[in-house]
């Protein structure tokens, strides 16, 4: 007796929730009737991603009166990736939403979560590069979100211009730079470590580097052969990093920046380069009117002038999850079509101010791109000029990395201790994951 | 625990009144207790003990592989543990400290006959009225090491602030300092309680034995307000360990992992996506809390009943 009515309480509990969640989740949704139906699309909080959505919303709506796309916005970073996934297993996901490619989109267990897209009309128009980033056991999960880009270092070309500096190929020609532009009182590297996520790339962006020296790495990583601390080449980024703090070459208030600081100092001079990704120029052009022509791009160089190249980052992707469906599934479908599409494109190129080529096939970058564009250009033409970064090689990155980098960056931590601290973080990770040998 | 603590003293007195050996009969009918029973076991009991099971799995978005202990093995070895668990018991021991001893005299103050004494108490409360998180807001910018009103003002003196939050060797004493001025309200609250129920016979006693007010503080208040320093004690020290909200908002356990505490170290668990692993790290902390307010709960009590 007592089971019995504690177990109905349980259901009537369970039971209201569910209503709750429903009532929560069809809040202005399809109107049947009418055959209208409303989309919900979740983006992070990123000023050019709001754009971009919003954009892509207004121009689908005008192609498709009777639906209607709401852009909602979640944080960046991982407390975004921590919302998208408890959102995910608690079947709460918007209709559509935006999410990295590559390993962070392997997180989210795409088999289970997401609707497979191979057979909308769409697929055969993906770049191939991009497709092996959002495919997960042989299915294709995700339409591309903007344009492919780049982890960088972004440069001002008037502190360059006013110093006479050439455009480094190896890193010692960058130290050397850095020396002159300390000694002419600039700061020569922009670091902004409030913002923990843009600490990473002297990492991230160096791997077209570590490629290069060992082309098989990504492999040997996933299978637990290859290690950050013991391998010189994946070593580096995190010594490179120790190197600009102990220099004296970061910016005073480095600990305590956010990005908008960062391109700020960028825009005026006052900080030579910032390594970060490139698509950050749409905002510092927005912010910082009339700099973008200041503001060039070069790879982040290694030991060897010969193999230098640019890290490039694919675009990330917008996915359905299996909680939509009926109307609403098939609204979803068209959606991502119009993203795919070069009418997509060139909402997207209108929303923002991309840096890189489109994922889509028949999508050509508008003519006025910024000079970062057009100094990424003749890496992604060469052959040999540009690699994926690890993150679409592999499905395992650490989720710590950040907080590590932060530490190499401000002095509290070695490089080397930091590059072994991330391959026990690289170990959890993989073990979460289910992967064989580790 | 204030609750406790009265229940203790007054169990002998009641049990020796009544029959003893023999309990009460209830008022209530047994299924009197059954909508509470059963909101209990469905909101507390089943969670809790389902969470000791997935603490042994590794538990990703639906699916969830028995493990056995790997989970905890891998949370001790997690280098931001160690520092983490150190960082908990300062910053416990300091809120705590810092709250008894300001505590204390803010209630002595408060007591007195000053003028406005209402408005002043509420004052020192109003922090402990205002959201953790914007709290915590308001004083990332307040200590802003650049731009942030208390460097600037440092500045005007002649002193260069330090970098209150970023700084690795203040970040967490920041934090702290915070901390103290939020919960000290209720820390006065508590020892203005138990000021006010000493009974006035015992001062007036005092004086005419031409007792010094140190002889008061030391032998009347201090004393008497045992109950109260015992209930501030425990509940900032539970505060403390495993204090979380704050330092999120100020630091997220940064620089680096520099202000980690326990609780901020398994919401990156489970931020990361390790719900195993981070639910393995919520029974450590259980256990932890348990271990060290326990003990220190029965010493307080103990010594308050030998008085």
């Amino acid at each position: 007796m007592k089971i019995r009515s504690a177990g109905a309480l349980a259901v009537a509990a369970v039971t209201t929730l569910a209503l709750g969640a429903c009532s929560a989740g069809s809040l202005g949704s399809s109107d049947d009737k009418g055959g209208k139906v409303t989309l919900s699309l979740l983006v992070d909080n990123g000023q050019d991603t709001v754009k971009l959505g919003e954009q892509l919303a207004k121009d689908f709506a005008a192609k498709n009166p009777d639906i209607t796309i709401k852009v909602e916005t979640r944080p960046a970073g991982a407390e975004g990736d921590n919302l998208i996934k408890t959102r995910l297993s608690t079947g709460d996901m918007t209709d559509v939403f935006m999410y990295n490619s590559g390993s962070l989109f392997q997180a989210i267990a795409p088999e289970k979560n997401l609707v497979p897209l191979d057979d909308q009309a769409f697929a055969g128009q993906l770049d191939d590069k991009f497709k092996s980033t959002v495919t997960a056991g042989g299915k294709l999960y995700g339409a591309p979100w903007g344009g492919f880009f780049s982890g960088a270092i972004l440069y001002n070309r008037a502190v360059y211009a006013k110093l006479n500096l050439q455009v480094p190929k190896t890193w010692d020609d960058f130290m050397a730079n850095n020396a002159k532009i300390k000694a002419a009182g600039i700061d020569p590297v922009i670091q902004t470590y409030q913002d923990t996520w843009t600490s990473q790339l002297f990492v991230l962006g160096d791997f077209h580097n570590v490629l290069a020296a060992d082309p098989d790495f990504p492999t040997k990583y996933t299978n637990n052969q290859a290690k950050y601390a013991t391998t010189p080449a994946a070593l580096a980024g995190f010594q490179h990093l120790q190197q600009v703090h102990d220099a004296g070459y970061l910016n005073k208030d480095f600990a305590a920046a956010k990005l908008d600081d960062g391109l700020k100092e960028l825009a005026d001079g006052k900080g030579a380069h910032y390594p970060i990704l490139s698509p950050v120029i749409s905002q510092l052009i927005a912010n910082n009117p009339g700099h973008g022509g200041d503001i060039g791009l070069f790879p982040i160089p290694g030991d060897n002038a010969a193999t230098n190249g640019l890290t490039v980052w694919a675009p990330a992707g917008v996915y359905i999850p299996t909680s939509t469906t009926g109307a609403k599934l098939d609204a979803a479908k068209k959606f991502l079509a119009f993203v795919a599409s070069p009418e997509g494109c060139a909402s997207q190129a209108a929303a923002t101010t991309p840096t890189g080529p489109f994922a889509v096939k028949g999508c050509t970058l508008p003519a006025d791109v910024t000079q970062v564009a057009k100094d990424m250009q003749p890496y992604i033409d060469s052959p040999t000029g540009s690699s994926l970064a690890l993150e679409f090689l592999s499905p395992i990155k650490g989720p710590a990395l950040e907080q590590i980098t932060v530490e190499v960056g401000s002095g509290i931590r070695k490089a080397a201790d930091g590059a072994a601290l991330y391959d026990q973080d690289v170990k959890k990770q993989a073990q979460q994951l289910g992967l064989q040998g580790w | 625990m204030a609750t406790t603590t009265i229940h203790q003293r007054s169990r002998p007195a009641s049990a020796s009144a009544t029959t003893p050996r023999k309990r009460r009969h209830s008022p209530y009918p047994y299924w009197f207790y059954l909508p509470a029973a059963a909101i209990y076991g469905v909101l507390f009991l089943i969670p809790t003990v389902l969470s000791f099971y997935f603490s042994l799995t590794r538990w990703s978005i639906f699916d969830s592989k028995f493990i056995g202990f790997d989970n905890y093995v891998t949370f001790f070895q997690e280098p931001a543990l160690v520092s983490g668990l150190v960082h908990t018991l300062v910053y416990a021991v300091l809120t705590s400290g810092l709250k008894v001893v300001l505590g204390m005299l803010l209630a002595i103050l408060l007591t007195s006959q000053i003028v406005a004494r209402g408005y002043l108490r509420s004052v020192v409360f109003f922090p402990v009225l205002v959201s953790t998180i914007g709290v915590g807001l308001t004083f990332t910018v307040l200590m802003n090491p650049e731009r942030g009103l208390i460097n600037q003002a440092l500045d005007t003196i002649g002193i260069a602030g330090p970098g209150w939050l970023t700084d690795p060797r203040y970040a967490l004493l920041s934090v702290a300092l915070v901390d103290v001025w939020k919960g000290v309200g209720l820390a006065t609250l508590i020892y203005i309680a138990g000021i006010v129920s000493i009974p006035a016979e015992y001062l007036e006693a005092a004086r005419v034995d031409g007792a010094s007010p140190w002889h008061v503080f030391r032998r009347i208040i201090l004393p008497l307000a045992r109950p109260a320093t015992v209930t501030v004690i425990i509940l900032s020290l539970i505060g403390g360990l495993r204090s979380f909200d704050l330092i999120w908002a100020m630091t997220r356990g940064g620089p680096g992992f520099t202000s980690d505490v326990i609780a901020s170290v398994i919401y990156k668990q489970y931020q990361a996506g390790f719900y195993g692993l981070s639910t393995a790290g919520n029974v450590v902390l259980f256990l932890v809390v348990t271990a060290i307010v326990l003990p220190l709960s029965r010493f307080l009590n103990r010594k308050e009943v030998e008085l």
